[in-house]
């Protein structure tokens, strides 16, 4: 079943290499004019994914449609998409005028209207000056920007990135993440784009796609994502420091239910259950930032612990502490005076907290 | 021991090894030179300095008749028409042949490279092994073969036979050289809606340019020199050179004329050694050239 309201929809997808299924049974909706992410780790399959919404990777089963078109037995070229690689991939004989030029001198399109074209495209991307030059003589960024030029040309309603900026140093990354966000806003185009950086997916996305293992395991909007990740997987793949996880018991007695750990009941009243909670064991899940160093806010849950490293950032500091047997961070505004060995009382924000169950998913 | 506190470049040291390693180079390089010096200069000898037998004197004066003798003069058997027509017939040979058995290696090599099976490697090994079976085996049904097809004695003919045996070492070149090509590339142009075709052509041959010049090279040299196959299947009238200068060389009749004879083989070997000269920067850049930078 395909969805009209769709930019790019996927259903029931499987991808097999030589009998070992990558993808199964996937199904994804992205709405027209969204920037949507795919993040996960390495080998979880976004490039495959990509490549089969483009159109060069063989599919096992499923389909897949392109405003509202079914593309699944489609050339690459009739799916009106336009894809940036990993490696930029341009053509090392060509100029950047020709490279951009390439795929519309392939479609015969008229002279003039390549011309207008690829004009506009460099004006975007800051390439005039660049036309004549052969990409062995650009750097890094400027060979990306050709990349993304080149799928612009295209004039196409969806954009696929594959990991674009991941073999640019940090600081192009920052420049060049920006420039997508300003092209991406002028444009309006669909975007799925694939990374395995957090801030990018972060900042970029509309809808962040978490995949592990060939399956989505989590499809929201960055801000769902980080604060009520649907599982222990994503909860400790998004973040940085990642999520500190306590192992716990649930613990259902009179005056609600109570989550024990290292001796110490730490009350539920506060946090926001999906489901009612059950007794047994679970794991509680806190964010660096939130865990005050001086507990002393209403409704949190204080407790007694030593520090151990503290990691001036500039705009921030992460404390490290020993509590309950093992080592959990805090993040605090600013530079603070903490010093190793210090005794700390840190405060538990339960309201903001996560539970998992044994199975690993939110309570 | 003096202690020097290590400043700088690092001074040069003369060792025994590299004296000795050095005067091996000297040695290797006069052992091939010799030859060449005898024949240059026995070249442009008069027939009775030659007769002195000192072959490694230098000539008293520089006769260059007998280059205009083996060029359009010298004899083979009755006929005396020196070593220009068979030069021709040679470029009429290797010409067609390094250009048709290059390009087709080249495709060849292209399709191949998408084409992985389990243990290809050892499968490609075991192809390209066939191209170094003596050639001798292959002659006579060779000649059935090119006498039922009509093309035995012509210059059709022999090309052929040199883009067949050409195919295997060429295609082994281009399809290493396409396997080290990024994949991402080959998408890329897919994507912008070019074919099998348009890719070859307009994307992957131009970025081996390097490749088909080693491959070229390879193959001008050895089609030049081949003799065997030119005898048995170009026919009496499209002789090469190197058939030619056998010919002439071990023509019996009164004197043997060896500065002619000198000449004339340094004539046959011109063509090859300067295309080593004149390709040497190239040859080295494409034996060298690794994956594609983009
Ligand atoms: N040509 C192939 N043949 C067999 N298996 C493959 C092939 N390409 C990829 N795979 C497998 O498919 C899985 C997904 O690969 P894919 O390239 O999609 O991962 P990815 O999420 O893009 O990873 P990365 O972040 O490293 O790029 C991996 O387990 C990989 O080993
Ligand atoms: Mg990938």
């Amino acid at each position: 079943m395909i969805s009209m309201q769709s930019a790019v929809s996927i259903a029931n997808l499987r991808i097999a290499y030589e009998g070992h299924t990558v993808i199964d049974r996937m199904s994804l909706d992205v709405a027209p004019r969204e920037f949507l992410v795919m993040l996960g780790p390495s080998g979880c399959g976004k490039s495959t994914l990509l490549n089969a919404i483009a159109g060069l990777q063989d599919i096992a089963a499923g389909e897949i449609s392109i405003s509202g078109r079914n593309v699944t037995w489609d050339e690459p070229k009739d799916r009106g998409i336009g894809m940036v690689f990993q490696s930029y991939a341009l053509y090392p004989h060509m100029s950047v005028r020709r490279n951009l030029s390439f795929g519309l001198r392939v479609t015969g399109i008229a002279k003039a209207e390549i011309e207008t074209r690829v004009a506009r495209a460099a004006k975007l991307l800051h390439l005039e000056a660049l036309l004549d030059r052969k990409p062995g003589e650009l750097s890094g960024g400027q060979r990306q920007r050709v990349a993304i030029g080149r799928a612009l040309v295209r004039e196409v309603d969806v954009f696929l990135f594959d990991e674009p900026l991941s073999n640019l140093d940090a600081k192009l990354r920052n420049e060049l993440r920006v420039e997508i966000k300003r092209l991406h806003q002028q444009l309006g185009n669909t975007m799925i784009y694939v990374t395995h950086d957090q801030v990018e997916a972060m900042t970029l996305a509309d809808r962040i796609a978490i995949m592990k293992d060939g399956a989505i395991q989590q499809l929201a909007s960055p801000h769902e994502i980080y604060h009520r990740p649907t599982n222990l997987f994503v909860a400790g793949f998004i973040g940085s420091p990642s999520m500190n996880f306590v192992s716990g018991e649930i613990v259902a007695s009179d005056g609600g239910p109570f989550f024990a750990v290292n001796g110490q009941r730490i009350a539920l009243d506060r946090y926001p259950f999906v489901s009612p909670p059950v007794p047994g064991p679970a794991t509680l899940g806190l964010r660096p930032e939130h865990i005050a160093a001086d507990g002393a806010f209403a409704g949190f849950h204080t407790t007694e612990g030593q520090v151990s490293v503290v990691e001036p950032m500039g705009a921030d500091t992460i404390v490290w502490f020993e509590w309950a047997e093992q080592t959990m961070s805090l993040r605090l505004m600013g530079e603070v005076d903490f010093k190793p060995g210090d005794a700390i009382s840190p405060g538990f924000d339960i309201a903001k907290a996560s539970l998992f169950a044994a199975d690993g998913t939110r309570m | 021991m003096t202690t020097v506190n290590p400043n700088g470049p690092r001074p040069a040291r003369i060792t025994a090894g590299r004296v000795g390693l050095y005067a091996f180079l000297l040695a290797v390089a006069l052992f091939f030179l010799v030859p060449l010096y005898v024949m240059l200069v026995t070249s442009v000898k008069t027939m009775s300095e030659i007769r002195q037998g000192q072959i490694f004197a230098l000539p008293a004066g520089l006769d260059w008749s007998t280059w205009q003798t083996a060029w359009s003069g010298a004899c083979m058997g009755l006929q005396c028409v020196g070593v220009r027509v068979g030069f021709w017939n040679s470029v009429r040979i290797t010409l067609p042949s390094v250009a048709l058995s290059v390009l087709l290696g080249a495709l060849n090599g292209y399709a191949l490279s998408f084409w992985r099976p389990k243990g290809s490697t050892l499968l490609f090994g075991v192809l390209m092994a066939g191209g170094l079976i003596p050639y001798q085996i292959f002659l006579y049904p060779l000649v059935r073969m090119m006498a039922v097809t009509g093309l035995y004695g012509s210059i059709t003919g022999v090309v052929v036979v040199h883009v067949i045996f050409g195919l295997p070492l060429v295609t082994l070149l281009f399809r290493n050289y396409f396997m080290g090509v990024p994949d991402e590339l080959y998408r890329a142009a897919r994507v912008d809606g070019a074919g099998f075709w348009r890719i070859f052509f307009e994307v992957m041959l131009p970025i081996s340019i390097p490749m088909v010049v080693v491959a070229s090279i390879f193959q001008f040299t050895g089609i030049w020199n081949d003799f065997l196959f030119s005898l048995v299947f170009a026919g009496t009238d499209n002789l090469p050179m190197t058939v030619q200068l056998n010919n002439i060389v071990n023509t019996t009749m009164g004197e043997r004329a060896y500065n002619v004879n000198m000449a004339a083989t340094i004539l046959t070997a011109l063509v090859p050694l300067a295309i080593y000269f004149l390709s040497g920067r190239w040859f080295v850049s494409g034996i060298t050239a690794g994956a594609v930078k983009g």
